[in-house]
């Protein structure tokens, strides 16, 4: 049983038709890794499972449910977690105020005005920041965070929202080497653990190739690759968009 | 048929006007990305120059047109003065800290005029050529209003030639377009912008002179230019001079038609075409989307209650305040009222603007619609007063609610446009719907019952609804509600992604401050004894700007500080100087200079540093 599913989502901006016709599917506590050169769509086709983008064709199904036409608020209430590109975290919050934020959320406990937030899931956020290793920063500025940390508390932001699907735009841009491997080790532990289906861009073939169950390659709109790592490599398409026309680029 | 014609060229006339000072700021907005505030001064220096020359030249055209081409260089002078002493020193502060700065330079140049000129208006003497007029459709229609008609396209098109045809235009669109970047090439930024600033402040004096034929010299130019100005640069597009000219045009002439078919709200009409442009286009008619400035994204310091020492500071200060009825009377305790009312307008702000993250120029509106209420309510239906003081914050929080269903999803500079256009409004129907709220002459007789009349007692009564207030609106930025409002200012994709309703949060902070605030206004209201549509205006908006950005917008303490410094400063002031605008602005500038976070958050971070040492 899967927990995302997507079927012939298809979006033009435009007249230029930047994904087409793509169907896919994610299972508990898999990591689907989503590859492909700069421009083939890989963006745009997270944007439209993440809510940020309404698809022009299509559906998209979280658990049976549909989630496609759902705006980005909605569909984190399915239970979608994300963690952005750049990093984005609450900058005038401490490291547990952040993660507090999507607990108070998932608890629907925002329209509260007479509470005190210190009061409120401390102990729960710190175990999760725990889980992520930031337990000794809980209660410093996210300001002061160095990048990889930043990562680790975004992962645990999305984590308090107990996610049944986690999309990760990105992980590692601008991470260094070992950080990347640790921090998507890090993502695979917790995927297993919580049953969590986790869908991932990355241009970093060394992490997509370590840790993802499956890999999906996206050229110009379309999918033209499905398969795991070593499928993937042997694949004469993949190499021709990734040896041929656009080598050297990543 | 035969009103139209004339009526057009009228219009086109007044766009020509309103073309000359929103050119000017639009393009400092574009290169600089500061709304300069003091461009309807520049103007007003403008027309006073003209004048002093204009009267000593012979009264030939030529010599017209001489002394108005000195007038501008006089003006562009100036400006570069003015951009090399106070706005080069802005550039790196937060948006509203520059507008902050920019209004100071409105309150020394009007004191430095009236200083100068005097408080009479001043006239420009019309020799035979300037009151001809020529035949028109069957009408007569003044000669010299077909010459401000032709100037409007022609330094539109000089501008033009001069933006795509040299180096320097070159220059100016790119950084318009990105001035990182600009900079990134080697480009001497300062020359650029002391270039345009000077343009700018000499197309401002450009009109202030051409509009003296027509009008007259006098101090109620700046403002009354520059609320006009902002309209025509945001629904032209911040930046775009072709926007620019366009909504000038739409705007003349909208103006033109509106005074012969309704002439009871040709205020309100201008500001209505603004809303119904910004509501539709967020950019403007020719605007883009903002490109965030890339070195802005400063770091929030994280938002933490006051340290010990400083909660048993505020807790003396408001034991001082208690007992201040036995120590201090008369003039003293009209004073402290105030100072309860200011506190009221001063948090109410910060709690959109701070953790909200909305800033408000027009925060007077809601202060005003507060005392309406009430006043309206005891003149027309002789309520008590405690049902006033409930009716005032429900009117002002409904209102509020109604205005954030339009303004809920713009932001920035854009917001802060929409909230002044409101409350021009607020401040037109205030003053031109005579029949019921007594237009200028305000509603009077608005006192409070006997057993309130005590200024005692009703001193307290304020500070006991004020300080309230104030506790509670603290109490809830530190609930969940307060910190997933930051939350969306900090950073609203991923507050979304966290499944917070970001609209839904803000829309419940402006319903909030504005029935705040319009408590405030009641108060107020009820103290002098009227209401008057001055509660409204731009200046009392920015007394409760200046509250806040002096308090400084990272604490909850700031905006309260704020208000009992500028209320004390504002009263001393009053009574110490005929000139209290002149040291005001001075003051103003000053404290933006040195302290970008205000001044509680300046005492915060020395604090820190001392306890870190």
């Amino acid at each position: 049983m899967s927990v995302l599913s997507v079927q012939g989502l298809g979006k033009s901006f435009g007249g230029v038709q930047a994904v087409s016709g793509v169907s896919f599917s994610v299972a508990p506590g898999e990591m689907l890794a989503l590859i492909g050169p700069n421009g083939a769509g890989k963006s745009t086709l997270f944007n439209m499972v993440g809510g940020q983008l309404q698809p022009d064709a299509g559906s998209v199904t979280l658990g049976g449910a549909t989630i496609s036409g759902l705006g980005p608020r909605a569909v984190a209430r399915q239970g979608v977690g994300r963690t952005f590109q750049i990093t984005a975290t609450f900058g005038s919050m401490t490291v547990r105020e952040n993660v507090q934020m999507a607990l108070l959320s998932h608890r629907r406990e925002i329209w509260c005005f007479w509470r005190s937030v210190a009061e409120r899931f401390g102990a729960e956020a710190d175990a999760l920041l725990a889980q992520v290793g930031l337990e000794a920063q809980a209660e410093r500025a996210t300001g002061v965070l160095a990048y990889g940390d930043l990562k680790r508390l975004e992962l645990a932001v999305a984590l308090g929202n107990a996610p049944r699907l986690l999309l990760m735009d990105e992980p590692t841009a601008g991470m260094a080497p070992a950080e990347r491997v640790a921090l998507m080790q890090l993502t695979r532990r917790l995927a297993t653990e919580r049953g969590i289906a986790v869908l991932f861009t990355e241009h970093d073939m060394d992490v997509v190739f370590d840790v993802a169950d499956r890999i999906l390659v996206l050229d110009r709109g379309a999918l033209i690759a499905e398969g795991d790592g070593p499928a993937i490599r042997a694949n004469p398409a993949v190499r021709a968009v990734y040896l041929g026309t656009d080598a050297g680029s990543h | 048929m035969s009103s139209i014609l004339p009526q057009l060229l009228t219009g086109l006339a007044t766009a020509s006007s309103l073309f000359l000072i929103s050119a000017g700021l639009t393009i400092i907005f574009g290169v600089s990305r500061i709304v300069n505030f003091s461009h309807g001064s520049l103007m007003m220096l403008g027309a006073y120059i003209g004048w002093s020359i204009l009267t000593r030249l012979p009264r030939e055209p030529e010599w017209f047109a001489l002394g108005v081409l000195a007038t501008a260089l006089a003006t562009a002078i100036i400006g570069v003065v003015l951009e090399m002493a106070v706005l080069r020193r802005v550039y790196r502060s937060p948006e509203l800290f520059q507008l902050l700065a920019t209004f100071g330079v409105v309150l020394i140049i009007q004191d430095v005029t009236l200083l100068l000129w005097g408080p009479t208006e001043l006239p420009l003497p019309r020799p035979r050529w300037l009151r001809g007029f020529v035949e028109v459709a069957g009408s007569r229609f003044p000669l010299y209003d077909l010459v401000l008609i032709a100037i409007g396209p022609l330094v539109l098109g000089l501008l033009w030639l001069a933006l795509n045809r040299t180096r320097w235009g070159t220059l100016v669109r790119a950084a318009t377009l990105d001035r990182e970047m600009v900079a990134a090439l080697g480009v001497d930024q300062r020359r650029l912008f002391t270039s345009v600033f000077a343009l700018g402040a000499g197309l401002a004096g450009l009109g202030g002179a051409l509009s003296l034929p027509n009008a007259s010299a006098n101090l109620g130019i700046d403002l009354s230019v520059i609320a006009d100005a902002f309209v025509v640069v945001v629904v032209g597009g911040l930046g775009s001079l072709p926007g620019a000219f366009l909504a000038s045009v739409l705007i003349g002439v909208l103006q033109a038609f509106g005074i012969v078919l309704v002439p009871k709200i040709t205020l309100v009409l201008v500001f209505l075409v603004m809303a119904v442009v910004l509501v539709f286009r967020p950019n403007g008619l020719l605007g883009r989307p903002q490109t965030e400035a890339r070195e802005a994204t400063v770091a929030a310091p994280v938002v933490r209650p006051a340290p010990p020492a400083l909660r048993l500071l505020g807790a003396v200060t408001l034991a001082l305040a208690v007992a201040a009825p036995f120590i201090v009377g008369g003039y003293y305790l009209t004073v402290l009222t105030d100072a309860c009312v200011a506190i009221l307008f001063a948090t109410s702000l910060h709690f959109m603007m701070g953790p909200g993250g909305m800033a408000s120029f027009g925060h007077a509106a809601w202060f005003g619609i507060g005392a309406y209420a009430a006043g309206l309510l005891l003149h027309w239906a002789g309520a008590p007063m405690p049902l006033g003081l409930l009716a005032a914050p429900v009117a002002a929080g409904l209102v509020s609610g109604l205005f954030g269903l339009f303004v809920v999803r713009l932001s920035g500079v854009y917001l802060a446009m929409l909230t002044l256009a409101f409350a021009q409004i607020a401040w037109a129907v205030s003053f031109q719907w005579v029949e019921v709220t007594g237009g200028d002459n305000g509603l009077l007789g608005v006192w409070p019952p006997d057993w309130a009349r005590d200024p005692r007692l009703y001193y307290w009564m304020a500070l006991a609804l004020s300080v309230g207030v104030a506790l509670l609106l603290r109490r809830a930025l530190y609930a969940p509600y307060g910190y997933a409002l930051r939350a969306a200012r900090d950073s609203t994709p991923r507050a979304r992604a966290i499944g917070l309703d970001v609209e839904g949060l803000r829309m419940v902070a402006l319903v909030i401050a504005g029935a705040a605030c319009g408590l405030g206004g009641a108060i107020f209201a009820y103290g002098k004894g009227g209401v008057f549509p001055t509660y409204i205006s731009i200046p009392h908006s920015v007394e409760a700007l200046l509250m806040v950005l002096l308090g400084g917008l990272q604490t909850v303490a700031g905006p309260i500080v704020g208000a009992l410094v500028y209320t004390g400063l504002a009263d001393i002031l009053v009574r110490s100087t005929d000139l209290w605008r002149l040291v005001l602005g001075a003051v103003i500038v000053v404290l933006v200079v040195a302290f970008p976070e205000g001044i509680a958050g300046a005492v915060r971070r020395l604090w820190l540093r001392g306890r870190e040492a």
